[in-house]
C-alpha cells in the first residue's frame, strides 16, 4: 500500500474559494503524503465564514483525523468561523475521539528537554563511571576469590564437569586457529630478521631471535588475544543473556551460587587451557621460524635446533607460560564480570560483550608491559 | 482504517489447512471464517497448534497445504511488495510484546509510521502519544524503555505499536496472559472499545475464560488438528462435544460463566458510555 496510492487517491485540499475548502481523497497515514506540510499555507482573514466540505473524503484514519482536527483548531484560533460539513458519521466518531486526544495532550505540560551538559560536567560523569566500574570489578574479584576459597575448603563442591567442558571449548577447539596464527607469526619474525642477519653473516642467530621472541612474548600474547576474542566474548554473551532472561536470578533463588556454576569453572578451565595453548603456540611459532631459516638463510633444521637449545633456557619458556596463566585469569574475570553487569535487553548484551573483549585485550597488554618492567628489574 | 466499500465481509478465510513438522501433524484440515468487525477467539489446549495457525495467518510460516485468505488476499505466492502492504494493514501483538529494546516506547510506537509514511516527526510523535494514551499507559511511560516496564504495560505498549498504522485487522496472542485481574479487565474493555471506534476486526488467541465470555463474539475450538466447533460462548457451552466441553468444566470455567451473566446486565449502559465518542 505505501507506494500503491495513486495520485488521484491522495488526500487533497482545494482552497481556491475564499469561503470553502474542498477535502478529498484518502486521509490516511499513507495517503496524506506531503499534504501535512502544505496545510500551514491555508489561511483566512478573521471572521471569515468558511465551510470545509469533507464529502469527498474516501478513507480516514487517526493520522488523517489528526491533521484535519489540527487544521480546524488552528483556523478557530485565527478566529475564522469554520464549519465542517459532509463528514461521514463513522469518520465523525474518529474525529471526535481525536479531538479528545488532542485536548488531553495539550493538557499535559511539555517537558523541557534537558540542556546539553558542559565539558566539565561530562568529564566528571566519565570519571565517576570509570571509578564505579573499577570498584565493581574489585568487588567482583573479591566475590570470586571468596567463592574460590569456598571450593578449597569444600572440595566436594568443585564442579568438574563444567571445568572439563570449558577446557575443551576454550582450549582444544582453539588449537587449529592458535596453531595457524603462531606458525605464521614465526614465519614473519624470521623473515623480517633474515635480511638484517644476512648483512652481518650472523645467520645462525635466527634461532635466538625466533626462540626468545616467540617463547617470551609473541606466543603468550597472540594466544591471549585470540582467546579473549574467542572465549572472553562468549563468556560475556552467555552470562549476559542469562542475566536478561532472569536465569541468574533463578539460580540464586534455587540456592545455586552463580559464581560457582558460571564463573569459577571458566576461570579454572582457562587457567589450565591457556598455558597449554601457549606451549602449542611456542612449538608452531618456532617451527614457522625454522622453515623460514632454512629457505632464506640456509640454516638447516639440525643447526637451528642445536642453536635453539643453547640460546633459549628453560627460564624463558617458563616466563611465557607464567604470563599465560595471568592472562587467562584476566580474560575469564573480565568476560564474566561484563556478562554479570548486563542490564536490560539485547542491546546491553552486545555492549557488554564488546567491552569484555576490548577491556580484556587492553589489560592483557598492560599486564605484559608490567611483566617486562618487573622482569628487567629482577634480571630474569 | 475505516474501509468504505464492503466488497466482502469475510476478512479471514482459512480452508482445509494442513501443517506438519516432520512426522508431527499439527493441523489436518482447519477451516473457519472471520467476518468484518467481529471479535473472533481461537481456543485450544497447549500444543493444539493455535500459535502455529497465527504465525501462518501473519505470514511468518508457510502451511503445507490448504489456503489462507486475509483481507481478500490469498497468502500463497504473494509477491514481496504485496506482503509488505498486507503487513501494514494488520497489527500483531505478540505474547512477549516483541518491542524493540533499544527504542523508547514512543519510538517503538512511532516506528511503523516513520518507516512507511511521509508524515513529519512532530505529527508522528503526537499520534504515537495518542496511541499510548489510548491503550491506557501514562505519559511518563512513553519515554521509558521496554525493559523498564511491567508485564501489563508491555502488553499495552505492544498494542499501541500494533495500532500505529490504524490496521483493519488485529491479531492478539494471549493478550491477558500473565496480567493481574485488574489489568486483564482493562484489556477486555480496551478490545471492545477499539472495535467500536475503528471498526477493527480482532482475532484473539487466549485461554482467559473471562475474556472469552466478556469480549468474544464467536469462538473456534481447535483440537486434534481440526476446528471442533464454532459459535458464541453460550452456544459452545451447550454443546456435547468432549473437546469443547473440556473448556467449560472445572470451577474456574463455571465461575467465569456466572460472572459473565452478572456482568451482561450491568454492561448494557456501560457500553454506551465507553464506546460513544469520549469527548
Amino acid at each position: 500500500m505505501p507506494k500503491a496510492i495513486r495520485l488521484s487517491h491522495a488526500a487533497r485540499i482545494i482552497s481556491n474559494e475564499a469561503q470553502s475548502l474542498a477535502l478529498s481523497g484518502q486521509w490516511t497515514a499513507f495517503g496524506l503524503g506531503i499534504l501535512e506540510k502544505q496545510i500551514d499555507s491555508i489561511r483566512r482573514p478573521r471572521n471569515t465564514k468558511l465551510f470545509a466540505d469533507a464529502t469527498q473524503i474516501e478513507l480516514f484514519d487517526t493520522a488523517g483525523a489528526w491533521v484535519l482536527q489540527s487544521l480546524l483548531l488552528r483556523l478557530e484560533k485565527d478566529e475564522v468561523l469554520v464549519t465542517l460539513i459532509g463528514l461521514r458519521p463513522e469518520f465523525g466518531k474518529l474525529l471526535a475521539f481525536v479531538d479528545h486526544q488532542i485536548a488531553t495532550q495539550m493538557a499535559i505540560p511539555h517537558k523541557v528537554p534537558l540542556k546539553s551538559h558542559s565539558l566539565l560536567d561530562r568529564l566528571g560523569r566519565a570519571v565517576v563511571s570509570v571509578i564505579s566500574e573499577a570498584m565493581a570489578l574489585l568487588t567482583f574479584v573479591g566475590e570470586s576469590a571468596n567463592a574460590f576459597g569456598d571450593w578449597i575448603v569444600h572440595p566436594s563442591r568443585i564442579r568438574w564437569r563444567p571445568i572439563l567442558f570449558n577446557i575443551r571449548s576454550a582450549g582444544v577447539d582453539a588449537l587449529p586457529i592458535v596453531g595457524l596464527l603462531s606458525f605464521l607469526l614465526g614465519v614473519v619474525v624470521a623473515y623480517q630478521s633474515a635480511d638484517q642477519l644476512m648483512r652481518y653473516g650472523a645467520n645462525i642467530f635466527i634461532a635466538d631471535i625466533v626462540g626468545i621472541s616467540m617463547l617470551r612474548e609473541f606466543a603468550p600474547l597472540v594466544t591471549a588475544i585470540i582467546i579473549a576474542g574467542r572465549s572472553g566474548s562468549a563468556y560475556a554473551a552467555q552470562i549476559g543473556t542469562m542475566e536478561v532472561t532472569e536465569e541468574i536470578d533463578a539460580m540464586r533463588t534455587v540456592g545455586i551460587p552463580p559464581l560457582g556454576l558460571l564463573m569459577l569453572p571458566k576461570l579454572i578451565a582457562l587457567m589450565i587451557a591457556l598455558p597449554l595453548l601457549t606451549v602449542f603456540a611456542d612449538l608452531l611459532g618456532v617451527a614457522g621460524g625454522m622453515v623460514m631459516a632454512q629457505s632464506q638463510l640456509a640454516v638447516s633444521y639440525g643447526e637451528f635446533l642445536d642453536r635453539l637449545v643453547k640460546a633459549v633456557g628453560i627460564g624463558t619458556c617458563l616466563v611465557g607460560i607464567g604470563k599465560a596463566v595471568i592472562f587467562a585469569a584476566i580474560i575469564a574475570v573480565i568476560g564474566c564480570f561484563q556478562g554479570f553487569r548486563t542490564r536490560g535487553g539485547a542491546d546491553s548484551v552486545g555492549r557488554q560483550t564488546t567491552r569484555s573483549v576490548v577491556e580484556a585485550i587492553f589489560l592483557v597488554i598492560v599486564a605484559d608491559a608490567l611483566f617486562s618492567v618487573v622482569f628487567s628489574a629482577l634480571d630474569l | 482504517m475505516l474501509q468504505v466499500d464492503t466488497t466482502t465481509n469475510i476478512i479471514i478465510q482459512v480452508s482445509n489447512l494442513c501443517t506438519r513438522f516432520g512426522n508431527h501433524v499439527v493441523h489436518s484440515g482447519v477451516t473457519f471464517q472471520v467476518y468484518r468487525g467481529e471479535i473472533f477467539a481461537l481456543i485450544g489446549g497447549s500444543g493444539s497448534g493455535k500459535s502455529t495457525l497465527l504465525r501462518e495467518m501473519i505470514m511468518l510460516h508457510q502451511p503445507d497445504s490448504g489456503s489462507i485468505e486475509v483481507l481478500g488476499i490469498d497468502l500463497q505466492e504473494l509477491a514481496e511488495a504485496a506482503t509488505l502492504s498486507l503487513h501494514t494493514r494488520c497489527g500483531v501483538v505478540f505474547q512477549q510484546g516483541g518491542l524493540f529494546d533499544s527504542l523508547t516506547v514512543r519510538e517503538n510506537v512511532g516506528l511503523p509510521l516513520r518507516e512507511h509514511t511521509q508524515l513529519s516527526n512532530a505529527l508522528i510523535d503526537e499520534i504515537a502519544n495518542s496511541k499510548i494514551e489510548m491503550t491506557g499507559l501514562s505519559a511518563e511511560s512513553a519515554d521509558q524503555f521496554p525493559h523498564q516496564l511491567s508485564g501489563g504495560m508491555l502488553k499495552r505498549a505492544s498494542l499501541a505499536r500494533a495500532l500505529s498504522l490504524d490496521p483493519e485487522l488485529l491479531f492478539l496472542d494471549e493478550p491477558t496472559a500473565g496480567l493481574d485481574p485488574m489489568s486483564a479487565d482493562g484489556i477486555d474493555e480496551l478490545v471492545r472499545r477499539l472495535r467500536d471506534l475503528f471498526g477493527l476486526t480482532i482475532l484473539i488467541i487466549t485461554h482467559d475464560l473471562d475474556l472469552l465470555w466478556q469480549v468474544a463474539d464467536r469462538v473456534a475450538v481447535l483440537a486434534d488438528g481440526k476446528v471442533q466447533a464454532t459459535g458464541s460462548m453460550a452456544e459452545l457451552a451447550a454443546m456435547k462435544n468432549t473437546a469443547v466441553q473440556a473448556f467449560f468444566e472445572g470451577p474456574r470455567a463455571r465461575a467465569a460463566a456466572q460472572q459473565s451473566e452478572k456482568l451482561t446486565t450491568a454492561r448494557e449502559d456501560k457500553v454506551t458510555s465507553c464506546t460513544g465518542a469520549p469527548s
